[in-house]
């Protein structure tokens, strides 16, 4: 991805700077989108190493390899670093990438706020990851980190965690002004609000999304701060406090955040669908229509997390119906991917396979999800595997499957260079069966009573916990060589095209692959899309 | 695509080979032992059949277009981008499923949380690791904790059915008896769950929340704790006796009795081998999960009991901690969970233990001076 060729300073007076500083001072936007691609891509493999030492513990009952306090701060860092250090930021880096060449401008609006959004990131994570080292330990407290566990009870290291938060919240409200701004001022002349392509469209709603929120975020742990070292009582039933108003807080933040996760795959998937099926793509408004409902009713449904905290019945009642209605918004959207591929002509490269299983398994996770929102069986439900199995099918095959969808799909225009098809064909097959195997059985120990966030467990969930681990040591294998494939690809893979696939649309197949440094300094004409 | 039906088919065999030789109870929620939790098994397998049709339609229709329209010769793709009447009519046959969903569910949640008192009302406080249960009526109660062995944990001693299942002391309902559980914490958020009851409630310090039960045939229920609450979350189940009304009425008899019994004890003047053999056993249950079998700890959150100057040295401080608890740090008071006779011991056999009687004054408490602690107090 970091192959931007040298070739083109006939149409443009300077390239990029040579050496390290091109990276640390580069205010461009394909630079930037590297840098969080490869960012996400790391901090997967961190957060995947800490799944797979939770998998090792749980292979068999019985203590395995770590301690119970290990593996809690292994069960809190893989939450973490998972949500907002791979799939957060290497949205933002599609963002970066896409959305000025997706719109038709030359780089995003505020360049230099760009690089810090990204430059704070690394310190963000290095701060987090540095409390593995510190006395008392990593945090250990689940990445929703209830009070008083993560206040009271913490490892002092918990301010440490606040901090890290802190930035990265900084980083992505700065982030999200960035994408509005560019995309409200710099669009091509001619691409009116309703002629977005849908990933612009994704990103514009969820970048408002982050702006509501990640404030939000930033007062619960602050309000920690204040609890932890100067004496006040937000979260502490001793001194007045109330341990549920975390909660609130939390997932008033939580729940539009797993949307966040979610919008722009829709954006992503959206595309590839429309690609590889040679067919517009059916139902364009009330796709925005569903994305910005979608993102509305996340701000009404956040204690649907909390079913079991002894809210009123009105409470319960109120978030069980609002939930339903994430649903129809949802099945909008799948339909109108089904209708897309309906009576096309398909053909499935590896960005259109990763899509179709991104529809086939989040219909899974959202099925799953319309149960859990039965508030009466979420009783039976909460806190169990089988919520573990429903947000990882939603984030794993459903977030992480769009994105590897997108980097294949888009791999070529970045880089210039084509990926190996039978290799990317591979690692869809192998990550596809694996990730079945890894949290479909989740489904069965949980209904069955596993609680989640357990060390170990009693002798009746064995089996399938044995399974669920093979699966998902062949997940993490799996993405070792999706790791081996971009760097033959950046290397050297074959030259592409400009247009890379037959029948893409959209104003980044129209420049070269890989795009100049600086691409449409002068605004391209909608015309050029008719094609 | 070059995978064909055969290999496709293998593979979904293999996935699920194991399906076939799995018990129902261990891939699904079980019906449960009243009528609450079988009408919530009732519902959630409502919900589960309308999601599974939905999903088989869905992924069906995906097959099949997965496969008539792939890409053929001269076939030329279609170029519809819309159609206002489909999308309504899905929109509105979405909305039907959902309420024809709601409906019910709503039926259900309103009989969940019926919240007349109980015949009988239980106090259940959740600590880091354990459960205490007060039968509020008749004052009694006793604290509930893992009894499975280190051995098995680490994998020295075979497992059994009931591993981390199983505790020292059971929770004794009545049968048909309408029973109220009050539910809090005392130090984090725990959440007490017993699958067969349909009852998750979270425990938080300075709330008590409500659930209840109505059992009607005695039985054993086992459950666990469903909200992370730190190290040995994972080790603090629930298991729930549910009895004859009369052997419920002898085993209340015997808590009072023991509880008249344990008051003699204290009285009595005990040898200093009694206390260390009681308080090693007590050290054990209570103590280890913080400062470890070898007294060493975790510092810097869990300090050392061996050569601690508290431990060492004048008995006053080392009585009050255990009183008392230690404000702002994971160290609570055990006032309330152990009898009097039971801290002298385990003070004493700390006092005793892994060298600290050669390094220390090595002064023994008695009960009896807990309870002067206890009466100095009031
Ligand atoms: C939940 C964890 C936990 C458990 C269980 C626990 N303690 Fe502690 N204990 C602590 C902590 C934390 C401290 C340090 C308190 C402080 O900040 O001074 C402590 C301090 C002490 C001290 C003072 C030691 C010193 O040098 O400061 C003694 C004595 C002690 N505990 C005895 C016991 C005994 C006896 C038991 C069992 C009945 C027990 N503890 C159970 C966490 C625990
Ligand atoms: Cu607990």
């Amino acid at each position: 991805m970091s192959a931007v060729i040298e070739s083109n300073h006939d149409d443009h007076h300077h390239g990029p700077a040579k050496g390290f500083s091109r990276w640390l001072y580069t205010t461009n936007h394909k630079d930037i989108g590297s840098m969080y691609l490869w960012f996400s891509l790391i901090m997967l493999f961190i957060g995947g190493a800490m799944a797979m030492v939770i998998r090792a513990e749980l292979f068999e009952p019985g203590s395995q390899i770590v301690s119970p306090e290990f593996y809690n701060q292994m069960v809190t860092n893989h939450g973490l670093i998972m949500v907002f250090g791979v799939i957060m930021p290497a949205f933002v880096g599609f963002a970066n990438w896409m959305i000025p060449m997706q719109i038709g401008a030359p780089d995003m609006a505020l360049p230099r706020l760009n690089n810090l959004s990204f430059w704070i990131l690394p310190a963000a994570f290095g701060i987090l990851l540095s409390t593995f080292f510190m006395e008392g330990g990593a945090p250990n407290f689940g990445w929703t980190f209830y009070a008083p566990l993560s206040t009271e009870y913490a490892p002092p290291t918990v301010t440490f965690f606040i901090f890290s938060v802190h930035i990265m919240g900084a980083s992505s409200i700065m982030g999200s002004i960035n994408i509005i701004t560019t995309i409200l001022n710099m669009r091509a002349p001619g691409m009116t609000l309703m002629k977005m392509p849908l990933f612009v469209w994704s990103w514009f709603i969820t970048a408002y999304l982050l702006i509501a929120v990640m404030p939000v975020l930033a007062g619960a742990v602050t309000m920690m701060l204040m609890d932890i070292h100067f004496g006040t009582s937000f979260f502490k039933a001793a001194g007045g406090g109330d341990p549920v108003l975390f909660q609130h807080i939390f997932w008033f933040f939580g729940h539009p955040e797993v949307y966040i996760m979610i919008l722009p795959a829709f954006g992503i998937v959206s595309h590839i669908i429309e690609t590889f099926s040679r067919k517009p793509i059916f139902g364009y408004s009330s796709m925005v229509y569903a994305i910005a409902s979608i993102a509305l009713l996340s701000f009404v449904v956040w204690a649907h997390h909390m079913f079991t905290v002894g809210m009123p019945i009105a409470g319960e009642l109120f978030f069980m119906y609002s939930t339903m209605l994430i649903a129809i918004p949802t099945g909008v959207k799948v339909f109108n991917w089904l209708s897309t591929m309906f009576k096309g002509s398909l053909t499935f490269e590896t960005p259109m396979l990763f899509s179709i299983a991104f529809v086939a398994l989040f219909t899974i996770g959202g099925l799953s999800g319309i149960m859990l929102a039965i508030a009466p069986a979420d009783f039976q439900y909460h806190d169990t595997y089988f919520v573990v199995a429903h947000f990882h099918y939603v984030l794993v095959p459903g977030a992480l499957f769009s994105l590897l969808a997108g980097a294949y799909y888009w791999l070529p225009k970045w880089t210039g260079h084509m990926y190996d098809e039978t290799l990317g064909k591979t690692h869809f097959w192998m990550s596809f069966i694996s990730v079945n195997l890894t949290f479909f059985p989740m489904h069965f120990v949980g209904l069955a009573g596993m609680p989640r966030r357990i060390p170990d467990y009693s002798m009746q969930f064995a089996d399938w916990n044995m399974m669920v681990s093979v699966g998902a040591f062949l997940f993490g294998l799996s993405q070792l060589l999706f790791l081996f494939i971009v760097i033959k690809c950046v290397l050297n893979g074959k030259k592409a095209t400009a247009e890379v696939w037959e029948g893409a649309k959209g104003f980044e197949w129209t420049v070269d692959s890989p795009p100049p440094y600086h691409t449409f300094s002068s605004p391209p004409s909608m015309e050029t899309l008719k094609a | 695509m070059k995978i064909n039906l055969k290999s496709i088919l293998t593979i979904i065999l293999g996935i699920f080979a194991p399906l076939s030789f799995s018990a129902w109870s261990d891939i699904n929620m079980e019906p449960g032992a009243t009528q609450l939790s079988q009408e919530i098994f009732g519902l959630h397998m409502f919900v589960f059949y309308v999601c599974l049709v939905i999903g088989v339609i869905v992924l069906a229709a995906m097959a099949f277009i997965l496969f008539q329209y792939r890409r053929k010769e001269g076939v030329k793709p279609a170029e519809f981008d819309d159609s206002k009447t489909l999308e309504l009519t899905w929109t509105i046959l979405f909305a039907l499923i959902l309420i024809g969903l709601s409906i019910p569910a709503t039926k259900v949640m309103i009989k969940a949380y019926d919240d007349t008192e109980g015949e009988i009302n239980i106090l259940i406080t959740g600590h880091q690791w354990k459960w205490q249960y007060e039968y509020i009526e008749d004052e009694v109660g006793f604290f509930s904790n893992l009894s499975t062995s280190l051995d098995k944990r680490n994998n020295l001693a075979p497992k059994d059915e009931n591993y981390l299942l199983e505790v020292d002391e059971p929770l004794i309902i009545p049968v048909n008896t309408r029973i109220r559980f009050l539910i809090t914490a005392n130090d984090v958020i725990h959440s007490w769950w017993v699958p067969d009851f349909a009852i998750k409630q979270d425990a938080i310090p300075g709330f008590v929340n409500t659930g209840w039960t109505y059992v009607s045939e005695p039985g054993v229920f086992r459950g666990q704790c469903t909200e992370l609450c730190g190290q040995y979350h994972g080790y603090m189940p629930i298991v729930v006796k549910a009895v004859s009304p009369e052997e419920y009425a002898s085993f209340i008899i015997g808590k009072k009795e023991a509880k008249i019994q344990q008051a003699l004890l204290t009285e009595k003047l005990w040898e200093k081998s009694e206390l260390v053999t009681i308080g090693e056993d007590i050290y054990q249950k209570n103590c280890v999960a913080c400062h470890q079998v070898s007294g060493a700890g975790l510092p810097p959150i869990f300090p050392a009991l061996v050569g601690s100057d508290i431990v060492l040295n004048g008995k006053e401080r080392q009585i009050e901690i255990l009183m008392e608890g230690v404000q702002g740090a994971a160290m609570a008071s055990y006032a309330e969970q152990l009898t009097e006779v039971e801290i002298a011991a385990v003070i004493t056999y700390t006092r005793q233990a892994w060298g600290n009687d050669e390094a220390g004054d090595g002064r023994i408490v008695l009960p009896k001076e807990i309870l002067d602690y206890k009466n100095n107090k009031l």
